[in-house]
């Protein structure tokens, strides 16, 4: 008989459980990545794990996001949907300063080069690269996207509210 | 602790009837027979079943000891300290800490290296891989045959920057030679869409990660997909149990994405069940500083494991100046 792989989604998933002895489940800080961004606004980037600097987000695209950009490469991974992300070369004068940690979100629609676009669905995995301007759009509904990145301006942290205590 | 008065695997005998060397590598000893690894250090002995033996074998070779501790089982193992590698029986267990029977000695690592190596080469024969899962290979029972003619080691070149990108590691294919797995054969792959305006080519990248996990000839053997300064994204596919308890000298965190895992969880020092994670698909969980873990995934399925590769993060934690977990709320 042939396997049946489980991918959760935004409307159908279900969590997991923690049985922990002997120890605090704060220490665990588990949550579903799903459950988290069907709770939050669009284009909300939550924290669901974060290791010092160093965090991933998760985001309900629903729409068209605000523009960003960041000081260093992030990378988005899919995980429901369907996501166009378009890019902008930001001019050197709007590019965001070497050094600041995590992305930004820019007041408004970037001035540069238009670099292109990637459509992405569930698996795929986009490099967001250092000094290009990114902007996401769902185009079949609500999309679920997981931010590989580093902790910073735009970065929300409710751990309380997310994770299993 | 101390260090290895001598560093260079020996041949210390051999089993003329089963075929197999006995090595001495520093003051441990190492012999198989038909059934199992005997290792022998001073004042204690261990026996560990040869399969799971020569899948933690491997595997350490490959992660180049990981991040921290690595047990073959409750007792016997090494740990990183990136440079130098422990080699340990019974320092983690309470119980040979009271009878006096632990030990542990210091290794360059290179010199680890060629000695597993050259253990894993004569003890494993032709038609046996244990970097795949148990369903898909052979049995290392018996006596020595044929010797394997291919790579030990395999699937561990980690991505630069992000698979697929120019002068980067190359995402799986059947052209690579890995074709999908049977337990996603169910699953459908389609290429993201990258559409660069002229003079951006290249400098746009997306890949799809399911695919290449898919595709994976190997289990539980995390290889790295993308990286952002010393954040680094792992992926890995994971199938039966983890052949080895893993513990950690620094936070990580798992982020399951397709079908469940179940963790068992100890206290790293003394072994104490800590507890009990059952991970499904979008589920997202700490491993602490302070714990070891062994995961068993009743279907293959597809795990990403976020580190933080920031050297000299573990003598941070080693000395208290981090906390073991990772979030306080």
């Amino acid at each position: 008989m042939a396997y049946k792989t489980h991918v959760a989604s935004l409307k159908n998933f279900q969590k997991g459980s923690l049985d922990i002895v002997n120890d605090d489940k704060k220490h665990y800080a588990f949550s579903n990545f799903f459950e988290v961004a069907g709770k939050a606004k669009p284009f909300e980037r939550v924290a669901v794990a974060k290791n010092i600097e160093y965090a991933v987000e998760v985001a309900k695209i629903d729409g068209t996001s605000p523009w960003y950009a960041a000081a260093h490469d992030e990378f988005c991974l899919v995980m429901d949907g369907e996501v166009s992300i378009h890019f902008v070369k930001l001019d050197p004068s709007a590019a965001v300063p070497s050094g600041k940690r995590g992305a930004v979100q820019l007041p408004a629609s970037p001035n540069g080069q238009k670099m292109g676009y990637v459509k992405g669905r569930r698996g795929h995995h986009v490099l967001l690269p250092a000094g290009a301007a990114y902007q996401l759009t769902s185009s079949a509904g609500p999309a679920v996207v997981l931010f590989q990145t580093v902790a910073g301006d735009v970065t929300i942290e409710r751990w309380k509210d997310i994770c299993i205590s | 602790m101390t260090a290895a008065a001598s560093t260079d695997i020996k041949i210390i005998g051999k089993d003329e009837q089963l075929g197999y060397t006995a090595y001495q590598f520093g003051s441990f000893k190492f012999r198989r027979d038909e059934y199992f690894a005997h290792v022998e250090w001073p004042g204690g002995v261990r026996i560990i079943e040869i399969d799971r033996f020569l899948r933690a074998l491997v595997r350490d070779i490959g992660w180049q000891f990981f991040y921290g501790w690595i047990f073959f089982d409750d007792i016997f193992g090494t740990q990183n300290h990136y440079g130098t590698v422990d080699i340990f029986g019974g320092t983690y267990d309470s119980g040979h800490k009271a009878a006096k029977t632990d030990f542990i000695e210091t290794f360059p690592t290179d010199k680890v290296v060629t000695a597993f190596d050259t253990i894993a080469r004569d003890w494993i024969s032709e038609g046996y891989d244990p970097l795949r899962a148990p369903q898909e290979t052979g049995s290392p029972l018996g006596r020595k045959a044929e010797p394997r003619k291919d790579a030990l080691v395999r699937g561990f070149t980690p991505a630069k920057r992000m698979l697929g990108l120019p002068g980067d590691v190359t995402p799986r294919s059947d052209q690579s030679g890995h074709p999908v797995n049977r337990a996603f054969a169910d699953l459908e792959f389609d290429k993201p869409e990258v559409h660069a305006e002229p003079g951006f080519e290249g400098q746009l990248n997306a890949i799809n990660l399911f695919d290449h996990i898919a595709r994976s000839d190997v289990t539980w053997n995390p290889s790295v997909a993308s990286v952002t300064q010393a954040s680094i994204f792992c992926v890995t596919s994971e199938e039966h149990m983890l052949p080895v308890i893993h513990g950690n000298d620094r936070n990580e965190w798992f982020i399951q994405l397709t079908d469940e895992i179940h963790w068992q969880v100890q206290d790293k020092n003394t072994g104490n069940p800590r507890g009990r994670i059952i991970m499904k698909s979008g589920d997202v969980c700490a491993m602490p500083a302070d714990i070891r873990h062994q995961g068993f995934a009743p279907k293959r399925s597809m795990l990403l494991v976020a580190e933080n590769g920031t050297p000299g993060l573990d003598e941070l934690y080693a000395k208290g100046k981090l906390p073991p977990y990772p979030i306080e709320y």
